[in-house]
């Protein structure tokens, strides 16, 4: 029998359909894989099994979860099913959990409710579920707050107090998205080991197929909000029967066609970077003390070949991001030079600066922060041309506009448009418009596809490619999906607490790393071919 | 996944739509407009002449001739409420917009510069803040001597900052953002991107703000003209009307209920109109009061 | 959270320094010879050098700031031109009513805004929460002063319940001088508790949009229990930040409230001091009232401490 049945579950909010007769279920000690891109109605799914949907959603369909009719249970039925048979875990931790209550008793604090037990009881139960996720005494004390975690540890907090009373049903919303790839290895282990000891059911719901097949037995494809397809895990996959299915893992392994090698090897290079350390001064600790010097970025050098295509790989907060501004200018260096087309970079004046900045553009991660909401996108994409030796007439720069636009694959009807009328997708294809308008020689891209769902990051990482081939710019990729290292570059920089500790071919270093840092980073990658083999050698 | 909702598309028309469905804004639009109205048309013509005393016809209760009755010296009070509006309507808008004018390029300037220059400026801040802003403007006014235009600097002054800390906090949300990163990897100065790209976001804000100051500027100048440091007789004021009301209120409470209802329903009119405002425009947006 | 205090304390400690400048420079510039004031329009020019002198108004103007300022510190504020009296004895007098009337105000406030803002918050878009903040949206507009006067119409003229004005002293009994501040308290203290009401409603309302308040429903807590337990807390910051602001506009109300009850307090003795020129007595009381601003400033930025961890253990 299973422990979570949901039939023909329809889900409307205002005059919006948001799901159409979905159909689900979740045995007990089971992982059912919830699947699909954003808007297809996955989280809304989880929010109408835990009875907490938005004030103006009607749900109609059955929903029973161990015999009882949920759709139907009152507040309080709720109230005592809501984690204590079933937990759940959100995507984002840093704002999952009070900031002003200590994370022992926001863990206790559920045990309390539902079992009465004594302050002392439950703080002690809680003690032990925090040292079960991996949060021993020693380091982490109860008396921690928030704030004093980092995101992998703040979100096992969150699933010490979802699994804290041993819930039957565990409800997983993209537990790791907001992670980096370490970090989502270590929490998917956690979960997939509370599962089996306790033999919870668990409804893991993640747009990542590769994420979705190492842990889950069955799956389900959503998209639109209805049921593409539906079954067991390996043999979904393998055979990919739903042309949804297969267009979803077809995308997720994506390798742009590239012509390589690439041919352009002359003799200087495009950009250098010579020893840049850059250091942020600790904070004040008191009136005298300051706490000591934080080293963002230590002794890097590296340098690019002009139409080479480079990816910078690490961990969040190895320093990545930092050398990257560094390098685009925005940010001073401590010490060390950067020389860009033989011309040193490093301490000039933004005055100085513009003939630079008109051979450098960037891409950004967001594409819905990374545009003014209040400007039209002919103003949007012209911008960098303020950098020009001559100014362009308002003629010229509206052709050129529309010529870029062209190029990303979108047309002379959108100039007029405002950001908020675009997709993602499309945003980030405006991004790469307003990069190349003034034909850069190096675009510096900072996880421009991280934020995308699977086939628009497939068409995205065509557009870099295409692009790359067609005007020979040089690309630093900033990312810490080696996936999109391998679609995309020819070499890779391995980061590690602000040093580079491993640098060379992309292949070679994928296939074969040598460094600690790049090996984690290798091995924790979730990888679709990998885990469909696993999984069916598993299977027999 | 989080839920995202999109921002809906903001053009002219969908704007106005919204602005006609949305109670408060209505409300308070169609009431600050009468209040202008009212003040627009005193100037044409007022049912009787408010300079001429009449004294045989001294706190007359409300009637068809004198809706709202008359006071000690026999004068119209509908006629002195219309006048008066005139009075407050300017006082509070030029504070609005020395406030504005001043408060927002130094706020805008401090979240470009950041640093010592920031720190001094909110230090500057905190110190016309620490000065009660009424108790002040009664110094300020009492030292220049009473009168409409040193009550509008008195209340001016004390605007200053609040816009200034406004623009700053406005101005700070948008800094980091990576559009403002894109823009100065274009090339652009901090002036450039303050006026380009940081103004038109914190607009709203300060239209929000511009409301609320308004209305406190209606009750400030209504504030001191009733402790006499406002505009001077003849000129009628509804601050001076309540004074004069005070000592009669027994045998004319019609001095003291009308001069005080126009105040409730300008500043209401006004800050119905800010939330009105707050709500279409950006409904995310915190108002500081 | 040592250095968080400290800083907090040093900007206080400054902007108090940077105050007393500005009020002492202010009155510094001021037309009108406190000397000649004193004596009268017939005192000879002779006369009036003399009691410069005594008064120390030759002095160089650093001398005379240090010899004010210190002077403040040890309380000693000098003597009232017009009353010719030591100025801490009539402020000491007037403080009496004063204080305790910015204290009730603000209690009174407090209590009826909190509540309010806590209903209206979880009942939001409901028929309770639209007539209390309707409530809230007309108390914000109505000017205290004439609240007052509606209040003295209605409760001392009309009804004979409590006086209309004046104040018998605290030697006339606790009641009786109660009863003289209750109404120039409610009348200070409803416009305040109709912004306070709308600034807790605002700031619960966006607590509980917060993501730790889902967390809190997935564990099981009901609404009522993650409002009391989750969002109230973290709701009291900008809510505290109101009442550190109202303290300072209440202070400087009860010059209004009390020239419109005949009370005599600190705000009636400034206004009187600024017509008669007295400017000794209106720059302590001044300095007063803006030292009382800052210190409330200060319990504030405690209080934030208190409230928010993230600011104790900011280094």
């Amino acid at each position: 029998m299973s422990l979570l049945d949901i039939e023909n579950l329809s889900l409307t909010i205002g005059d919006t359909q948001i799901l159409k007769g979905v159909e689900l279920s979740v045995a007990p000690g089971e992982v059912m894989g919830l699947v699909g891109e954003s808007g297809s109605g996955k989280s809304m799914t989880a929010l109408a099994v835990m009875q907490l949907l938005p004030h103006a959603a009607r749900a109609t369909g059955r929903v029973t979860f161990d015999g009882i009719d949920i759709l139907a249970a009152t507040e309080d039925q709720m109230c005592a099913l809501r984690g204590d048979d079933i937990g759940m875990v959100f995507q984002e931790p840093m704002t999952a959990l009070n900031p002003v209550k200590t994370i022992g008793e926001q863990v206790a604090e559920g045990i309390r409710w539902h079992t009465r037990a004594s302050r002392a009881e439950a703080e002690d139960r809680a003690r032990k579920m925090l040292d079960r996720v991996g949060l021993p005494e020693a380091k982490f004390p109860m008396s921690r707050y928030p704030h004093e975690l980092s995101g992998g540890q703040r979100q096992r907090v969150v699933i010490a107090i979802a699994c804290a009373l041993k819930p039957k049903l565990l409800i997983a919303d993209e537990p790791t998205t907001a992670l980096d790839v370490v970090l989502q290895a270590q929490i998917l282990d956690l979960l997939r080991d509370l599962v089996a000891e306790s033999r919870m059911g668990l409804l893991l719901i993640s747009h990542d197929l590769a994420v979705v097949i190492e842990m889950a037995d069955r799956i389900t494809i959503l998209r639109h909000g209805e049921v593409m397809e539906a079954g067991d895990t390996a043999r979904t996959l393998s055979e990919q029967l739903h042309p949804y299915t297969r267009q979803l893992a077809q995308a997720s392994m994506h390798v742009p066609a590239r012509a390589r090698p690439h041919g352009i090897e002359t003799a200087r290079p495009l950009l250098e970077v010579e020893g840049v350390t850059r250091d942020y001064p600790g904070r004040r600790t008191s009136l005298f003390k300051r706490a000591p010097t934080i080293r963002a970025v230590d002794d890097v050098s590296l340098s690019m070949a002009p139409g080479q295509s480079v990816a910078l790989v690490g961990r969040s907060g190895c320093g990545k991001s930092t050398l990257a501004r560094m390098i685009l200018a925005l940010d001073r260096p401590s010490s060390g030079t950067i020389r860009f087309r033989d011309e040193t970079i490093t301490g000039k004046s933004e005055a100085e600066l513009k003939p630079a900045r008109r051979d450098m553009q960037v891409v950004f991660q967001d594409p819905y922060g990374s545009f003014d909401p209040r400007q039209k996108v002919e103003k949007l994409v012209a911008e960098p041309l303020h950098v020009l030796e001559k100014k362009p007439t308002s003629a010229e720069r509206r052709e050129m506009v529309a010529h870029a636009l062209h190029e990303v694959g979108l047309g002379i009807s959108d100039l007029d448009k405002y950001p908020h009328e675009f997709s993602g997708g499309q945003r980030q294809r405006l991004s790469i418009a307003r990069a190349i308008i003034t034909r850069p020689k190096l675009v510096v891209a900072d996880e421009p596809v991280s934020a995308l769902d699977v086939s628009i990051r497939a068409q995205i990482l065509d557009l870099f490619a295409e692009l790359n081939q067609k005007l020979g710019i040089a690309y630093l990729f900033i990312t810490h999906d080696l996936t999109v290292a391998r679609a995309i570059t020819d070499e890779v920089l391995v980061m590690h607490d602000g040093k580079i500790v491993e640098r060379g071919k992309t292949s070679e270093v994928l296939d074969h790393p040598q460094s600690e840092a790049a090996k984690a980073l290798v091995t924790a990658a979730p990888d679709l071919h990998r885990a469909i083999a696993k999984r069916l050698r598993e299977q027999g | 996944m989080t839920l995202h909702i999109d921002i809906p598309e903001e053009t002219f028309g969908s704007i106005l739509a919204k602005a006609f469905g949305n109670t408060a804004f209505v409300a308070g639009f169609v009431i600050t407009l009468l209040i202008l109205a009212m003040a627009a048309v005193s100037y044409a013509w007022t049912p009787y002449d408010v300079t001429k005393l009449v004294i045989s016809d001294k706190t007359q209760a409300p009637s068809l001739a004198h809706w709202f009755g008359t006071d000690h010296f026999g004068r119209d009070i509908l006629s002195m409420v219309m006048v008066g509006a005139r009075n407050s309507i300017a006082v509070a808008l030029v504070a609005v917009g020395i406030g504005m004018g001043v408060g927002v390029p130094l706020g805008a300037f401090a979240a470009a510069r950041g640093g010592l220059v920031d720190e001094a400026l909110m230090r500057l801040n905190d110190l016309v803040f620490a000065f009660p802003a009424l108790l002040s403007a009664i110094m300020i006014t009492a030292i220049f001597g009473p009168g409409a235009v040193n009550a509008i600097i008195a209340i001016g002054i004390f605007n200053i900052p609040v816009f200034a800390r406004v623009a700053r906090a406005g101005a700070l949300a948008i800094w980091p953002r990576e559009f403002i990163l894109a823009a100065r990897a274009a090339g652009k100065s901090s002036a450039q991107i303050t006026i380009e790209h940081v103004l038109p976001n914190i607009a709203t804000l300060l239209l929000v703000q511009g409301t609320i100051q308004f209305a406190l500027g209606i009750l400030a100048e209504a504030g001191l003209s009733y402790l006499g440091l406002g505009a001077q007789p003849p000129m009628p004021s509804w601050g001076r009307m309540l004074f004069d009301a005070q000592t009669r209120m027994v045998v004319a409470p019609w001095m003291a209920i009308f001069p005080g209802m126009a105040i409730v329903v300008a500043v209401l009119g006004l800050n119905l109109l800010g939330d009105g405002i707050a709500d279409i425009l950006d409904p995310k947006s915190r108002r500081q009061r | 959270m040592t250095a968080y205090l400290l800083k907090r304390l040093a900007i206080a400690i400054a902007t108090l320094v940077l105050a007393s400048i500005v009020v002492f420079a202010v009155l510094e510039i001021l037309p009108g010879d406190p000397a000649r004031l004193m004596l009268g329009l017939n005192a000879s020019a002779d006369q009036v050098e003399l009691l410069r002198n005594q008064m120390g108004l030759n002095a160089p103007l650093a001398l005379r700031y240090l010899h004010w300022a210190g002077g403040l510190l040890s309380l000693d504020f000098g003597r009232s031109y017009t009353y010719s009296v030591p100025v801490i004895d009539l402020v000491r007098e007037r403080l009496a009513v004063s204080l305790p009337l910015a204290l009730i105000a603000l209690a009174l406030s407090t209590i009826i805004a909190i509540p309010v803002g806590l209903f209206s918050a979880s009942r939001r878009g409901r028929a309770g929460d639209t007539v209390a903040m309707g409530a809230a949206q007309l108390g914000v507009a109505v000017p205290n002063f004439w609240f007052a006067l509606m209040l003295i119409y209605v409760f001392a003229v009309w009804l004979r319940l409590v006086p209309a004005g004046g104040f018998p002293g605290w030697s006339a009994g606790v009641w009786p001088a109660l009863k003289s501040l209750l109404l120039p308290a409610v009348a200070l203290a409803l416009p305040q508790a109709a912004i306070l009401a709308r600034v807790t409603r605002s700031a619960l309302i966006e607590v509980l949009n917060e993501d730790y308040i889902r967390t809190a429903r997935a564990k099981g807590l009901p609404h009522r229990a993650v409002l009391w337990r989750h969002a109230l807390r973290n709701a009291m910051i900008p809510v505290l930040t109101i009442l550190g602001l109202q303290f300072a506009f209440l202070l400087a109300g009860t010059i209004i409230i009390e020239n419109v009850f005949y009370l005599p307090g600190l705000g009636r003795l400034v206004f009187q001091a600024i017509t008669q020129r007295d400017l000794i007595v209106v720059e302590s009381v001044v300095m007063l009232l803006v030292a009382a601003v800052i210190a409330v400033n200060l319990l504030v930025d405690l209080s934030y401490a208190v409230v928010d961890p993230r600011l104790r253990s900011r280094q």
